[in-house]
Formats: structure tokens, sequence, C-alpha cells
């Protein structure tokens, strides 16, 4: 009897938690506890806050409702490959792993199992070939736009010549921190500037060796490739060794109020390239709050609202929404399913107007995705910490990254990997 | 003096440093295991859960503030007061007392005799019940300290040295703390564990507990007293180290740079345990100096486990360890 009664309380738990049939489900695979979880959180919440106000404001997409299933990845390989394990039985139209290191496990799973990866910023770069990676999509950037992204903004502070300059890359040692150096090699022969390569392994809460050998060396710029934990310390040991800040660039997932809040006034001046816009002077916002946060449905506290991170995940479920719409347009079906969503992403155009229409104008870059193209335009823009204000301020315009070095890359790259997996690049004519 | 020796000198004197802040960690396993036997593989998260519960008395954070607003539906964060640092560094000492107790009346006082891997386990269960706990009571975003320790370069080694050699030396502010902190730790934690009635106790437990028993040491007192100088331990670890990165959730990671630093010092001694954190300090920083160019450097962290295992090989027991010899 007992039994039975658990097993019905255990049904019921279930179907709970799981999304209804008819809904379109966009999964959030978040780390919300461990070492990474200050930089999890806010990117989560700007995720499923976005939904929220999608499903109560204009009641789904379509007209259809949307579910969030969430699992939990810790920002663990391992735990991400179970997460995708369980959350493709609920028949997901998307999945953002939010982590290089699961992305790598889970694209030659998500292209047998036809279900389109998106990582936005993140991943494998030449995965930017839709001709080979028909079912993974990295737009509106990627790590190989972010290092040139940094160089043409070093460019541009240097009165357009790097001839004779250094600039050290101090980098995360693991799949994601080596992703740019091919980039910089390729860059640092075009522009005449010398390249130093600093590695740093996990998790980076001992740095002093790699800053003594910056002060040694003098660089003139020093980029960042780091994550965690390396994020504080290395901003806190630049400000220990005076390092000019204005001349130390992170890449965007090094640029959070995380990341510089720890250092105080020794942060001020820390630069970092990013995607989207920072702050709340968006009229979105005022829906989120009124949809979402007053109506007590935030995934958070509602504090979080603005900051790089939450409006990063908020950017990126937007792409998905607008993908969505994309997709129900040209299959004339409302309940799309995955295959479909892929279908919709490859055809996704979010222009100018179309932003200030969903009322984050200027937000973000102008997405234009095509068949061979998953990587979107490559652009982003510089932003500066202000320690006084503690605040980022986007110095720069969007910058578009030198397409004549990357396209290139991309192409050797995914060539590699499609003679490595036996695929036939598509025809995108 | 050539350019790459006053570097190496440089490199010597920075790594002698982290050595310190190594050490810091180290004491507090060696702590415990000295006086119970156990290996307590919840110190990193003591050390995260310490500096936790400072910051959050310092910022007058509400406790399970996010719990509570959840249930409730309340919109409270903190209580809108600043404890000062002192202050707020005894009340945080007092909350690791409490730890201590609650640690040996559920955990401990229930596996007396059990053999020690259990122990172990027992407290791997501690670390991620307290990692949980820690996120529940004060959130996971990463909080700046400010106990008022300096930090930055020493203006005045750095001229001294540049007058000196032509070179100016870098060393941090913090560090320098750090070594002070760490010198006045070591010497009360010996002066206590030599000159007090309690420290004796703790120490001939640390002996032999029947032994102990039978002269009337209560374990159970003992237990509680070394948890709690370890959760001191923790907390001046998680200030040093907190100081430096934010106090986050990765503080509890260590941990990792703690174990060299025991199988190199020996698991049962104190000033094992800061030889040991400046011979892998050095060590490390040296090896990346010289050798870690050639070889695409991040040597650091391999370097310190090679080194302690170089030592396990010869002196199984660390530098400092007492052999233990079992006759049948």
């Amino acid at each position: 009897m007992k039994l039975t009664k658990l097993a019905a309380v255990a049904a019921v738990a279930l179907t709970a938690a799981s999304p209804a049939l008819a809904d379109l489900v966009f999964p959030s695979m978040s780390y919300r506890t461990g070492a990474f979880a200050a930089g999890g959180i806010p990117f989560a919440d700007g995720y499923q806050d976005y939904f929220t106000l999608l499903n109560e404001r204009d009641g789904g997409i379509g007209g259809e409702k949307i579910s969030v299933p969430e699992c939990e990845t810790g920002y663990n390989t391992e735990k991400g490959v179970e997460c995708y394990e369980s959350l493709k039985g609920l028949n997901p139209l998307i999945l953002q792993p939010l982590s290089t290191g699961i992305t790598y496990q889970l694209i030659p799973k998500v292209t047998a199992d036809g279900i389109p990866l998106h990582t936005m910023g993140y991943g494998r770069t030449s995965a930017a070939n839709g001709k080979v990676f028909k079912w993974v999509f990295n737009y509106p950037g990627n790590y190989w736009d972010a290092a040139s992204i940094m160089v043409k903004h070093a460019l541009e502070q240097e009165g357009g010549s790097l001839e004779g300059k250094s600039i050290v890359l101090l980098y995360h040692n693991s799949a994601y921190g080596k992703e740019p150096i091919r980039t910089l090699e390729e860059l640092s022969k075009k522009h005449g500037f010398k390249l130093t390569l600093i590695p740093v392994d996990s998790p980076g809460q001992e740095q002093k060796s790699q800053w003594l050998q910056i002060r040694r060396e003098k660089p003139d710029y020093v980029f960042f490739w780091g994550w965690g934990v390396m994020n504080q310390v290395a901003v806190q040991e630049a400000a220990n060794i005076r390092f000019p800040m204005d001349h130390f660039v992170g890449v965007w997932w090094s640029g959070a109020e995380p990341d510089v809040l720890p250092a105080g006034e020794g942060a001020n001046g820390y630069k970092s390239a990013n995607f989207t816009g920072t702050g709340k002077d968006y009229p979105i916002f005022a829906d989120i709050q009124k949809y979402v946060v007053d109506t007590g449905k935030a995934a958070g506290d509602g504090t979080s609202l603005g900051q790089v991170q939450y409006n990063r995940g908020m950017y990126a479920a937007m792409l998905a929404a607008e993908a969505a719409r994309k997709a129900q347009e040209l299959s004339g079906v409302k309940a799309i399913n995955a295959a479909q969503m892929r279908d919709g992403m490859e055809a996704l155009q979010v222009t100018a107007a179309r932003m200030a229409e969903l009322g984050m104008p200027n937000f973000g870059p102008e997405v234009n995705v095509t068949c061979a193209n998953h990587g979107g335009a490559g652009v982003g823009l510089i932003q500066q910490w202000d320690a006084g204000a503690k605040k980022w301020v986007a110095i720069t315009d969007y910058i578009s990254s030198d397409r004549s070095v990357i396209d290139p890359l991309i192409a050797e790259d995914s060539a590699a990997y499609a003679k490595e997996n036996n695929i036939t690049p598509r025809d995108c004519k | 003096m050539p350019e790459q020796l006053l570097f190496a000198a440089e490199v010597t004197l920075n790594g002698l440093m982290a050595g310190v802040m190594y050490s810091l960690v180290a004491l507090g396993f060696v702590l415990i295991f000295k006086a119970s036997g156990i290996f307590n593989y919840a110190q990193g998260v003591m050390a995260l859960f310490a500096a936790l519960t400072l910051v959050g008395i310092q910022d007058g954070q509400i406790p399970f503030s996010h719990l509570i607003n959840t249930i409730f539906g309340t919109e409270m964060h903190d209580f809108g007061w600043h404890v000062p640092a002192f202050l707020a560094i005894l009340l945080a000492l007092g909350v690791m007392i409490l730890f201590a107790i609650v640690v040996e009346k559920f955990i401990l006082k229930h596996l007396v005799n059990q053999p020690p891997i259990i122990l172990f386990m027992a407290t791997i269960g501690l670390a991620y019940f307290m990692e949980g706990f820690g996120d529940l009571m004060w959130g996971s975003d990463i909080k700046k300290l400010d106990v008022g320790l300096p930090q930055g370069i020493s203006g005045v080694i750095d001229e001294t040295t540049f007058d000196w050699f032509g070179y100016g030396f870098f060393i941090d502010r913090l560090d320098i703390a750090a070594t002070i902190v760490a010198a006045i730790l070591v010497s009360v934690l010996v002066l206590f564990s030599q000159y007090t009635k309690q420290g004796r106790a703790m120490r001939a437990v640390a002996d032999d507990h029947q032994a102990a028993l039978s002269v009337g040491i209560s374990l159970r007192f003992i237990w509680v007293l070394v948890w709690s100088i370890a959760g001191f331990v923790a907390l001046v670890a998680g200030i040093m180290w907190g100081t430096k990165s934010g106090v986050q959730f990765s503080l509890s990671l260590i941990a990792l740079k703690a174990l060299p630093v025991l199988m190199l010092g020996g698991f049962t001694s104190i000033p094992g345990a800061i030889v040991g954190g400046l011979i892998v300090g050095v060590g490390e920083k040296l090896f990346e100096f010289a050798i870690g160019p050639m070889i695409g450097g991040a040597t650091e962290n391999w370097f310190a486990y090679m080194l302690a295992l170089l030592f396990l090989v010869f002196r199984p027991q660390g530098l400092f360890g007492e052999k233990i010899i079992e006759r049948v």
C-alpha cells in the first residue's frame, strides 16, 4: 500500500516537473552551484526570465507556451553530458550547454540525435562552418572573432599599427583558453606584434609566477582568456603590479561584474570584449520588471537585471525565441520540432529594427545566419569597468572581426574535422 | 648582479610567500589529523564557510535570506548595518566553534572506534553538506572581503631593491601580512600545545586515545577543541585567500594546494606544514621560472605533486612526520 502511494506521488511529481506535451521546450543547462556559480546564475536567470516574459506578456511564441526545464551542470563536462541525456527525452528545440568542454562532447551527440546546439560566443569555433556542422551554431561571434576584435581595438589605440609591440596572451590552460592562440599567431604575423603565451593552470587561484613574468617582460598589452576565480585573481594581480589597466583586455567571459568587484578601485579601467549591451537602460527591462519580477515569477531575486551575464542570458533567449518564430513561419506549424527549429536558426535574421521592436535597441549585433555561415557576422564591442560607478561602460561601437584571417582558419579547421569524422560537407548553394 | 639572478631571487622570495599561504591551509589538516587521525577532507570547505560567514556578518547580510524570501514572499537581504572587522572576526570564530560542537555531536561521537576510512568518508559528506549549506546561508555571489589587510606592491621593497640592484623586486603586501600572521599563528599554536593544560591534553590524545581516556581526559572535549582550532586556522586561511580573490566557492579548492605540502611536510607536524609549504612554494615558482618557458608553462600544479611524490619515495612519513612502527 505504502509502495503504491509512493509510486503515485512519484508519478505526480514527475508529471509536474516535465513540460506539457504541447510546450515549446527550451532547456536551460545552467550552473547555479559550485565554483563557477557566480557567472552561471545571472545568465540562467536572464535566459529564464526572457521566456517567462514571453509566456506572461504574449502567451508564448505564436500562441504556443514555452517551458524551460533546468538541468544543473555545475560547469562540469560529465554532468553536462548527463543533463543532455536526461533533457533529450523532453524533445528540446535547442540546447545551450554554456561550456566549451560540454560542447565538444555534445557535437557528435546532437548531430546524431538531430537537436540544434547553440554555443553563443564559446564552444568549437569552426562550427561557424554550417556546411560541416549542420546542427551546431555559434552566432553572433566566436573566440577567434573576439581575439580579432581585441587586436583591432589595440590597433585603434596605437594609431593603426602594432609593429614592434608586444602582446601577452594570459590564458586558462584548457581547450577554452587555447582557442584564440592560432588566430593571434596569424594576426601577429599580419600586424608585426610579438605574441607571448602564458598559460595558467585551472582553477587559477595562484598566478604569481605569471604576473612576475608579465612584470619582467613589460608587454604593451595583456589579452586575457580566463574564467571563474582566474578572472578575479588576474585583475587583482594586474592591479598589484600596477599594470596599466586600459591595456589589459579580457575576452567576453572575463568581463562581468563579479570579475572586477573584488579588486575594488584597482580594477578601474580594465577592459573586456562583449557582444551585448550593459545596464538596464532598455525598454524591455520595464516589461521584465512588470510581468516577471513584480509578479514573483523571476528566476532570481531581481537584483541581477542589467548585469553582463544576465543580459547575455536574455540575449541568448531572445535569439532562440526569434529562431523559433522563424521556424513557425517557415514550417507553418506552431508546435515546431527540433528539425524545424534548426531550419529557423539557419534562416535567422535579427535586424536593428527588430531589436528595437523587441525593446532591445542596439542591445546586440545584428544577426544573419545562413546555411554556410552559422557564426553570424562576428562582431563585438569593447567595454571598460568604471570602479567608481561600479558599472561597465561600452567604449566602442560594434567592431567587425578580421574575416581575411578568420575565414581561412575556419575553413581549414572544419575541413580537418570533416575528414576526421567522415563528413561530406553540405552543398549550401 | 646578472639580471637572471635578480629575477630568480625575486621569484624565490615570492615562492616563499606563496608557500606561507599554502601552509596556512595545510595547518588545519595537520591539527585534526594529529589529534584524531582523521584526514579532514572538509578543511578547504571550512575555509570557504568561515570566510563566507565573516563577510556575511561584516556586511550585515541576513542568513538564509533567499530561502526566507522564497517561503514568506518577503524582500529581506540585509540588516542595514556594517560590523567592524575585528568584531566580525570574533563572531565568525564563534560560528566556527559552534560548527565544531555540531560536528562532534552529530558525526564524530557516533563514529568513535570506526576505521579511519569511515571517518574520512564522513568528512567528504561533511564537505559537500557544508558547501550547500554555505550557499543556502550566504548565497553564491562573489563577495569582496576587506578586513583592512594591505594589498599591492610593497613600495619600500621595490624602491630599496631598485637602489641596491637597479631592479625593484615585487612583493605583495598581502603576502607579507600573511607571513606575519602565519608566524604568530604557529607560535601561538606551539605555545598552546606545550604550556597549557588543554594543549597537553590535546597532545596526549594525539599520542594515544585510550591512554588519554584512562587518565580522565575527555575525548569529546578535545575533539571539539581541535575542530575549533582547525576552524580558526580555516578562518585565517579564508581571510588571506579571500582577500586575494574575493570570497567565492572556488575557495574550497585551496585544499588542493595543501595536499602536496602535507605529503612533503608530514601529516602530523606543524613545523612540517610550514617547511613543506615553503619548499613547495619556492620549488614550483623556480621550476616555472627556469623550466616552464621551455615546456609550455603552467607547470606549478603538477610540479608540486611531483615534488611531493619524490619525497614520499624516499621518506614516506614526510619530512617531519612520525614514522609509525607497528609490531606484531
